[in-house]
């Protein structure tokens, strides 16, 4: 079970939080999307090996959304932030 | 009664003053308070103890620990009754019951033992093979094939105990308190880390409760005592004994089992059974020791051959002796000191057979001081006997360890075996820590962590005591540095020397002709041998894994702790490739088992999920009303009364509502405050009709979509104050609705400057609808509720008995209603004040299923038909959808597919009998008798009986429903087979202009 630094609580377990998806996926604009934005945005997803960004609400806790960098091969945590913050890379 | 013929008159860690009486398959023995369930059936000479899984063959005790693969019961009886539980691993107290398992009628009389004369008939694979046709027999063949091949049984009777889970941080966390995780818990407590110790056992002490090595210069057990009292003082560090490290999971997550109560007959007041550990640990310490392992020869697995620890530990700590003559078979120098050890507690030591060629100095002098022959270059070839072994065939072997030359024969009732060592590397291999094969010792050991822990003492291969202390002293210490704290290792103690495990391996003995047909035994629990792992080899299946799957290797309880690595160098041998290029099977969690209950922890009966219940929830009760759960909430269904059925008082209440009035229960619905400067703003974005022209003090009926352009929820927007709306959500979709708005302000609108807050809990509900809602309404308060200070859609801030009030001029039945919010305490005030005040009117409480019936009457959508495949325009919404503004799921809500004519619309159905109900979830088809499959048109949402129309009516969502008013279809359920003439319409039967809501 993940350790999850919350950028607004500091580090909780994984059963606090909620997986709420890709944090690359971007959405389209409400008033210029295309159909085809929109269809990319909703159903494809990139399935990459290694460092990934993705959300989670921390749901039972400060409710708020945040961004966690992490390698889905060794479940390493690098950063985690706001939604609109930019991450670490982890390359020290 | 109290004759023990097998224990010794005098030593071990026992307390003979206190004598306890326990049964085993129904005779009564004793056994003293410190003895195991496996060491008091010892002392008393009970030898036959099992029956081995599929071939019933007779078996008795091969280990002293978790290894222990042969002597499973089934302990206690009635609800606490548990199964496969090594008796190895259970304390023994006053009045233990134990039972032995799979076997019928008894132990020394089994049926199923047939299977082993018919042995050939049964290699691996042969259920597969044979059981495999007609596939639709399995269900048949696996229920005789259980009964025959089983273990323990489950109990049938609700669990009694309780079980607790407990969360921790710390600093260091020590996985076993042998001598190298005690001298780690002396390194990091000194450092003043926040420490835990835990081990499996009663007792710290690991390899020396069992052994006679001295520190200094005193007995093990006494080192480990003061110890233990030097780390029980330091108050950082916390000491847990019969606590499993069962699980390393990612983030230095462990979970320990805490075997609170096992040790006692029934765990007292208050007191759980297990307590599980959720560990979360800055740095880890593995010192789990490591397992003897036997060696594979014809018929090992004789009550009577077993490890040589075991038979060390049971004479040294519990007086208890496994026979009277023993032979020793070896192929390293560890079992010298055991030999002399069962000497000395009166055991005849018949010989020494080694595997070796030469032998080194310190063992010969063990052997010759404790004056014991050493055969070596000789090798165990067969054991003989039935339920107990009566001797052994011993034979030279040549340079290539064949066996050649004289037989002889050796008279023994034990045969203790040791064929090296293996490292417990569970835990380090479970924290994905990369295993190497060690050529010396033959043995898998940890090579690269993954995670923040480090190995100490066997477990990582260094056998000797004095390397455990060492090692374990600097790995505590490093522990606590990387957790940042200031140490250097603890003073380790002078301490015995003992031998260097050095094995020469010859994985299994080859059987001279002679001695031809005695099974070579590599896993006892699950009845694998050498030839299956051969077979498998044959079959193709040359992977450990499936190896593994085939045979049943390593499958069984004790997880192959004992037969894991002599199976895979059997497998290596066929493949004629080094051991670690076959690898190992992949270690999982849990070490040893846990009990589901522990599991579940308090997560059992009422407390698998929390309860919602309303603030009128026990007036509901005192009224007799039935409860629907509806997601967590139990809502009330109805008030029947004397006489009446859930169903006739729904009937009646729902006609009453619509003739007179009623009050009803709305607590559930969700309610989620909007506010901030931007709140209309992001209101337009998530509904799909416009809030722009919505003034203060006004409803509205709103629908949102989801991304993908289908309907997610409905429900009712009020503007409170200028930048302040409340909204309602349906029941069960509050909290998804709710957490996709918070996605949608943190995520992709962050410049909104709008706040949500969940404000379901901080106002309770009462609907009250009929013609005369407003007339009883009026006499508890003296707010001006006409039709234009109130009108519909209206919204006011009122005074009802006293209580603030919120009012909303809505009606989800279609008559002329209000929804009544108020603080969840002064519910029953206000519920009270209603009834009495409408006493006149004849007003009635109503429930869910009244409500239902309005609803579907009135033909508004809830659950059934907001099913996360309906568009907004199917539903009858399309006249709200604005072409304005943008909103969520607009552009994908134009899709081809969503926009054709003929998707799912709503509509109404009525039954062209008027009498004959429609099934609920029935399937809207032109022909039930058309050839399959029929191509399905629709579906039933939601059915009921309307009292008002006098016949069942339905809501249904139907391909281009729209423009098939009038139209006749079958309404069949598959379920219950039935089917109805309808006769579709439009979803709204009653008061389609809607003047009763507005009068």
């Amino acid at each position: 079970m993940l350790e999850i630094n919350c950028p607004y609580c500091g580090k909780r377990a994984q059963k606090e939080f909620t997986y709420a998806g890709d944090a690359g996926a971007e959405r389209p604009n409400l008033e210029t999307g295309t159909n085809q934005d929109w269809f990319e945005f909703v159903y494809l997803r990139n399935n990459p090996r290694g460092l990934h960004d993705e959300l989670w609400h921390h749901s039972a806790g400060c409710r708020r959304l945040i961004k966690v960098r992490r390698d889905v091969v060794t479940h390493e945590i690098i950063d985690t932030g706001a939604p609109s913050d930019s991450l670490s890379t982890g390359a020290s | 009664m109290n004759h023990q013929p097998f224990r010794k008159p005098t030593g071990g860690n026992i307390d003979r003053s206190q004598p306890l009486t326990f049964t085993f398959d129904g005779k009564v023995y004793q056994g003293y308070s410190g003895d195991t369930l496996a060491s008091a059936l010892m002392a008393n000479g009970v030898k036959l103890l099992a029956r081995s899984f599929k071939y019933h063959r007779p078996r008795g005790l091969t280990g002293y620990g978790v290894e222990e693969s042969n002597v499973l019961v089934q302990l206690r009886t009635g609800a606490r009754s548990e199964p496969n539980i090594p008796a190895t691993q259970v304390e023994l107290y006053e009045g233990l019951v134990a039972e032995s398992q799979n076997r019928w009628p008894s132990l020394h009389f089994d049926i199923g033992a047939v299977n082993s004369k018919l042995s050939g008939l049964f290699p691996s694979g042969f259920y597969y093979k044979t059981f495999m046709w007609p596939a639709k027999f399995w269900p048949f063949y696996e229920h005789a094939i259980r009964h025959i091949a089983g273990m323990g049984k489950s109990p049938t009777l609700e669990d009694p105990d309780s079980y607790a889970h407990n969360y921790r941080h710390c600093d260091v966390l020590i996985a076993g308190g042998g001598p190298a995780g005690l001298m780690a818990a002396l390194s990091a407590g000194q450092s003043g880390a926040r420490v835990i110790l835990c081990d499996e056992n009663a007792d710290f002490g690991g390899m020396l409760r069992g052994r006679r090595d001295t520190i200094r210069g005193k007995p093990g057990p006494e080192w480990v005592a003061d110890t233990a009292a030097r780390l029980a003082a330091m108050k950082n560090v916390r000491l847990l004994r019969r606590t499993t490290a069962a699980g390393y999971y990612d983030h230095n997550l462990i979970v320990l089992d805490e075997r609170v109560a096992d040790h006692k007959a029934t765990p007292e007041n208050h007191e759980p059974r297990h307590r599980i550990w959720h560990v979360r640990a800055k740095e880890v310490v593995l010192a789990t020791g490591s397992i003897e392992r036997p060696l594979v020869f014809a018929d090992n697995d004789r009550p009577g051959v077993m490890l040589t620890s075991a038979a060390q530990a049971y004479a040294n700590a519990h007086g208890a002796l496994a026979g009277r003559r023993a032979v020793i078979f070896t192929n390293n120098a560890s079992a010298y000191a055991a030999a002399a050890d069962l000497k000395a507690a009166g055991i005849e030591v018949q010989a020494i057979v080694d595997l070796r060629d030469s032998l080194e100095a310190p063992e010969l002098k063990i052997a010759a001081n404790a004056n014991i022959g050493v055969l070596n270059r000789h090798v165990v070839v067969a054991a003989h006997g039935a339920k107990s072994v009566h001797s052994v065939t011993v034979m030279p072997v040549d340079s290539n360890t064949t066996p050649v030359g004289e037989a002889q024969e050796i008279l023994c009732d034990v045969v203790c075996l040791s064929g090296g060592w293996t490292p417990s590397v569970h835990l380090f291999s479970q924290s994905r820590g990369k295993l190497c094969y060690d050529e010396t010792l033959s043995a898998f050991v940890p090579d690269k962590s993954f995670q923040r822990e480090r190995s100490a003492g066997a477990c990582q291969g260094a056998f000797q005591l004095d390397a455990c202390l060492h090692e374990g002293a600097k790995a505590g210490a490093q522990a606590a540095v990387a957790a940042g704290f200031a140490t250097t290792a603890a003073d380790v103690p002078r301490c015995s020397a003992d031998a260097v495990v050095k094995p020469r391996l010859l994985w299994a003995i080859p059987a001279p002709d002679h001695l031809h047909g005695g099974k070579q035994f590599v896993d006892l629990q699950n009845d694998v041998t050498a030839a299956d792992v051969g077979l498998a080899y044959q079959e193709g299946y040359h992977s450990v894994e499936h190896l593994k799957r085939y045979t049943t290797l390593g499958m069984g309880t004790d997880q192959g702790r004992t037969s894991n690595v002599n199976g895979l160098a059997i497998m290596a041998g066929h493949r004629a490739e080094a051991i670690t290029a076959v690898g190992t099977t992949t270690f999982r969690q849990p070490f040893t088992p846990i009990p589901m209950g522990a599991v579940a922890g308090l997560n059992a009966h009422d407390h698998v999920a929390p309860v919602r219940t309303t603030p009128l929830h026990h007036w509901h009760e005192s009224l007799g009303s039935p409860f629907a759960p509806t997601g967590q909430w139990l809502r009330a269904q109805g008030y029947p009364k004397d006489g009446e059925t859930l169903e006739q008082a729904t009937m009646r209440e729902a006609k009453h509502v619509r003739e007179k009035v009623g009050i009803v229960d709305v607590s559930t619905l969700g309610k989620i405050d909007v506010q901030g400067p931007d709140a209309l703003e992001f209101l337009n974005r998530v509904y799909i009709n416009s809030f722009s022209n919505l003034a203060v003090g006004k409803c509205r009926y709103g629908v949102m979509l989801r991304e993908d352009g289908l309907v997610d929820d409905d429900g009712v927007v009020t503007r409170l104050a200028e930048n302040r709306y409340m909204i309602t959500t349906t029941t069960t979709h509050a909290s998804a609705v709710m957490n996709r708005l918070e996605y949608l302000l943190d995520v992709d609108w962050p410049s909104l400057n709008v706040h949500l807050l969940s404000v379901t809990d901080d106002w309770s509900g009462i609907a009250i609808a009929g013609p005369h809602s407003r007339t009883v309404l009026t006499k508890v308060t003296s707010a001006d509720l006409s039709n234009s200070a109130v009108p519909f859609m209206g919204y006011a801030e009122i005074d009802i008995d006293g209580v603030p009030v919120r009012l909303f001029r809505i009606s989800f039945s279609g008559e002329l209603a209000y929804e009544i919010n108020m603080a969840p305490n002064a519910t029953r005030t206000v519920w009270d004040a209603l009834l009495k005040a409408g006493a006149n009117q004849e007003i009635i409480p109503y429930g869910l299923e009244a409500m239902n019936v309005l609803r579907i009457e009135k033909g508004h959508v809830v659950g059934g038909e907001l099913n996360g495949r309906t568009t907004a325009d199917g539903l009858g919404f399309g006249k709200m959808i604005s072409t304005k503004k943008a909103f969520v799921g607009k552009v994908p809500a134009r899709r081809a597919g969503l926009t054709r004519d003929d998707i799912h619309q709503l509509v109404g159905l009525v039954p062209t009998d008027e009498k004959t109900r429609i099934p609920r979830g029935a399937q809207l088809i032109a022909d039930p008798k058309a050839t399959k499959p029929v191509a399905m048109q629709g579906e039933v949402t939601s059915q009921c009986m309307s009292p008002n129309l006098g016949h069942p009516i339905a809501l249904a969502l139907l391909n281009g429903g729209r423009a098939r008013h009038g139209e006749t279809l079958k309404a069949h359920s598959p379920i219950t087979g039935q089917t109805v003439t309808v006769t579709v319409t439009n979803p709204i039967f009653i008061d389609p202009q809607g003047e009763r809501l507005r009068g």
